[in-house]
């Protein structure tokens, strides 16, 4: 009687082993998937020293995979993602964070684009003000007026006829 | 006045971005700077790869200027490197250690005899986790640690006879006269490495 209780007991152990050996062979990722999409987030964040353009969530370069597995394990622990970026600045540099942190050297990397957007958008008023003068309505000396007016009136008398303007050939 | 130098800013602009783009040609983006530089060597105790049976801590190196080359027999830059660490050896001006990365020991043992053991003591770091503690993330390299365990510099990829001649000899030199119970204000540094 007891030694079918052991067995059964052993039997269940064994078993479960070995669905969890079995399991963990199979998709080692699907083991418990909130776990997966935080270390997947934080790896996210770092940039793979070996393959410089993709971070180590994409990267299947040795390195990565071990530094992925360090994410893991650091997550298990119960680390919080500052903890883990921490870790891994410490280590590579600053440059293993995909987003540079905002300090002294960086202020230029940050601020550039829009100081570069600043300076456009003073360009363009400026430019657009000047044209504005440029074509800024300038009263007509008397001499022009009366031109116009002989111009106008001599149209009015013409009318019909040709005033020496391009002709169509008929 | 002011219109003709409105002509010349295209031509400064080009003359910048063509000055930056220059200065990245010459750069690799591969040696990125290791923030452990004048900070101490983190520590570790491992398995010597000759002997399992006995450990090796970095803290038995306190009091000297040594190097701590990290190699595997599967890298190939390695080889490169190789008979210049041997030839260091065997003129003993300054002791090598071998961080034998992510490597079969068996397999380890065998490329040394193959290619001789410039190595005063190698230690196996299987699973890579000192790697990771030195921020290894290409093979070879090389930390050279003064006489307190703080590393000093690191050399990226295998050593070519100009970085020896030019940085890490020069540096091994200043580093032998530091005096090791003197906390210095500014750690010295040789131009060869910069």
């Amino acid at each position: 009687m007891r030694l079918h209780l052991v067995i059964a007991v052993l039997s269940l152990v064994l078993g479960f082993n070995a669905i969890a050996v079995f399991a963990k062979e199979a998709q080692p990722l699907a083991a418990d998937p909130q776990l997966e999409k935080r270390v997947n987030d934080i790896a996210k964040e770092l940039r793979c020293l070996v393959c410089q353009n993709q971070t180590i969530a994409d990267s299947h370069a040795d390195l990565a995979i071990d530094l992925k597995n360090q994410v893991r394990d650091m997550v298990g622990s119960g680390k919080t993602q500052k903890e883990i970026v921490d870790y891994m600045v410490q280590r590579y540099g600053d440059f293993v964070r995909y987003r540079p942190p905002i300090k002294p050297t960086t202020y230029l990397l940050w601020a550039g684009p829009f100081i570069l957007l600043v300076v456009g958008v003073v360009l363009l008023i400026s430019n657009l003000r000047k044209r504005k003068l440029a074509i800024a309505d300038t009263p007509l000396s008397a001499d022009e007026s009366e031109r116009l007016k002989s111009l106008l009136s001599a149209d009015v008398s013409t009318a019909g006829k040709n005033s020496g303007g391009e002709v169509k050939p008929s | 006045m002011s219109k003709n130098i409105r002509y010349l800013v295209p031509l400064i602009i080009f003359i910048v971005v063509a000055a930056f783009l220059y200065r990245g040609l010459s750069l690799n983006p591969r040696e990125v700077p290791s923030p452990f530089i004048n900070k101490p060597a983190p520590d570790f105790t491992l398995q010597k790869l000759e002997n399992m049976g006995e450990q090796f801590s970095n803290k038995d190196m306190l009091g000297k200027v040594w190097l701590l080359n990290v190699w595997a027999s599967w890298c190939v830059a390695c080889r490169q490197e190789h008979p210049l660490l041997v030839q260091m050896r065997r003129r003993g001006e300054i002791p090598i250690y071998g961080l034998n990365y992510k490597d079969a020991p068996s397999q380890a043992r065998q490329w040394l005899k193959q290619h001789g053991d410039p190595y005063e003591i190698s230690v196996v770091d299987f699973q890579g986790n000192v790697g990771i503690d030195y921020g290894v993330y290409g093979v070879p390299e090389t930390f050279i640690i003064d006489k307190r365990g703080i590393i000093r510099h690191k050399v990226i990829g295998p050593i070519s006879t100009n970085i020896l001649n030019e940085c890490v000899m020069p540096l091994v030199k200043v580093l032998e006269q530091e005096d090791p119970q003197v906390t210095p204000t500014e750690y010295q540094r040789v131009e060869g490495c910069a």
